[in-house]
């Protein structure tokens, strides 16, 4: 599967029998300077949309929401330590968290990548 | 751009430098430059920063002579205006009837007999010129110089890029102010500014504004500089912005900034709320504007609750975010006078959950002012 993307700026996009979710790299940029985020609890469970993770930009903090619904099997604790990560390589190093998803099918109802890129210039 | 925004005379050259434009104040204004927030605010701190200022309330009040003049605005604020000398600009506050703050503003004597340049904040700039019409008696006039174009410029860089175009520039004393000229612009110089470097801040006529800021813009030290790194500058520096630390209900005392207060006022009293405001003088306020330091990483925003290390609901956060230099989370806010001290646990509600914090002294960034 290709990466997928939501309204509300994430990606998402299969990783083995997880997924793998992030920030657009339209978002990082429109945060600018990321300096702290924080990460849900291995292991906690979210329904698609919850807001699951905060990132915070010297001038404000956003939340960011589960694309899919699932559980999550890992974090990305080198964002944690060094958010400005978040700024330079938002589209892979910088992945936020893995989840296991519930509800797979959830995927279908979001953007592929050409529509994100209009919907992104268009927001 | 929203049609009924105003704009100032720096409008098209912050466009033209690729500025993220936001509605502050009334004005379209710029929040960040390309630089983006971050580094705008290293670079004022490491070298120098333009700031566009134009949005704030520049005026003069005239009245036949200095002390006629210095009294009228002595009946609405809490500051020794009588004594304040040629040349030179001190901090004040606007005041109503129950010692609340209406405003903050720099009220500076000129050498011409009988007036006083102030400016006032912009978002104020229309509430405070109403009331001081009201307040002036009939001898005492308020001019507005709306017009008029104002540049900070900021940073240990400051004062050797102005000199190179204004000599004096470099000799000015913090807090003082002379009439210069740039070339063929007339331009008044005042020494201070809202980030706590050493700097200036320059008045001139809108027609000149964007040539100046040109002109100080072509040196390899000067970048532009947005409303955003102003507001995360200011912060470290523990001053107030109205509106958020400081409001109508909140007294100078109150706000930590009993400074604005004279000596001989503190004695003679005579100005609006002095009741209260001289009895927390004397007998201490029951809250105080003190500076916080999370304990994390997570900044604690405007908005947050303070509780005690026990729990019990102190206080609010005004101000907080992250500071660039202090390379940490700063804010600060209000809490009950018993919990003021330095070095006091608290707790702050973000998202929900306390965060550790502890009373801290202010500024986060150590002040770097020409005293001359």
């Amino acid at each position: 599967m290709s990466v997928k993307y939501t309204k509300d700026h994430e990606w998402v996009r299969a990783d083995g029998d997880a997924f793998v979710i992030g920030i657009s790299a339209h978002a990082a940029e429109q945060l600018g300077d990321v300096v702290f985020v924080e990460l849900p609890d291995k292991g906690k469970s979210f329904s698609q949309g919850d807001d699951m993770a905060v990132v915070e930009s010297v001038k404000a903090a956003s939340d960011v929401y589960a694309p899919i619904s699932g559980e999550i099997v890992e974090v990305n604790q080198a964002i944690v330590d060094e958010p400005a990560k978040v700024n330079e390589d938002p589209a892979n190093a910088a992945w936020f968290v893995k989840i296991r998803p519930s509800n797979a099918s959830e995927l279908d109802g979001l953007m592929d990548e050409a529509a994100y890129k209009e919907f992104a210039e268009n927001s | 751009m929203t049609d009924n925004l105003k704009t100032t005379p720096l409008n098209a050259l912050h466009r033209s430098l690729g500025a993220k434009m936001v509605e502050f104040a009334g004005y379209d204004m710029p929040v960040q430059f390309p630089l983006g927030v971050m580094k705008e605010h290293l670079h004022t701190r490491e070298k120098a920063g333009l700031f566009d200022v134009s949005h704030m309330g520049q005026a003069v009040v005239v009245g036949p002579d200095h002390i006629t003049a210095a009294k009228a605005l002595e009946s609405v604020v809490p500051g020794e205006v009588q004594k304040l000398g040629i040349g030179r600009q001190r901090l004040t506050v606007l005041l109503n009837d129950a010692g609340g703050i209406l405003d903050d503003l720099m009220v500076a004597r000129p050498v011409t007999d009988g007036r006083l340049n102030i400016v006032v904040n912009g978002a104020c700039k229309e509430k405070d010129f109403a009331y001081l019409n009201e307040q002036l008696p009939g001898n005492v006039k308020l001019e507005r110089f709306d017009t008029r174009g104002l540049l900070a410029l900021q940073g240990p860089k400051a004062a050797e890029v102005l000199a190179k175009h204004a000599p004096d520039a470099a000799s000015l004393r913090f807090m003082s102010f002379a009439e210069m000229q740039i070339g063929d612009i007339t331009v008044v110089v005042t020494r201070g500014g809202y980030t706590g470097e050493d700097g200036f801040e320059i008045s001139t006529w809108g027609e000149d504004t964007e040539k100046l800021a040109k002109l100080l813009l072509a040196d390899d030290d000067v970048e532009s500089i947005g409303l955003g790194a102003r507001d995360s500058l200011r912060l470290e520096a523990g001053m107030c912005l109205y509106g958020h630390d400081l409001n109508e209900e909140i007294s100078p005392v109150e706000g930590n900034i009993a400074f604005t207060i004279g000596k001989r006022r503190r004695e003679e009293g005579g100005f609006p709320g002095a009741d209260r405001i001289l009895k927390e003088l004397a007998e201490g306020p029951t809250r105080l504007r003190v500076g916080i330091q999370p304990a994390g990483r997570a900044p604690a925003r405007e908005g947050a609750e303070i509780l005690s290390a026990d729990g019990e609901k102190i206080g609010i956060v005004t101000s907080g975010g992250f500071g660039p230099t202090a390379g940490r989370p700063v804010a600060m806010g209000y809490v009950a006078t018993a919990f003021a001290k330095t070095g006091t646990p608290l707790q702050l509600m973000v998202r929900g959950k306390p965060i550790e914090a502890r009373v801290a002294d202010m500024p986060f960034a150590p002040h770097r002012y020409f005293r001359g």
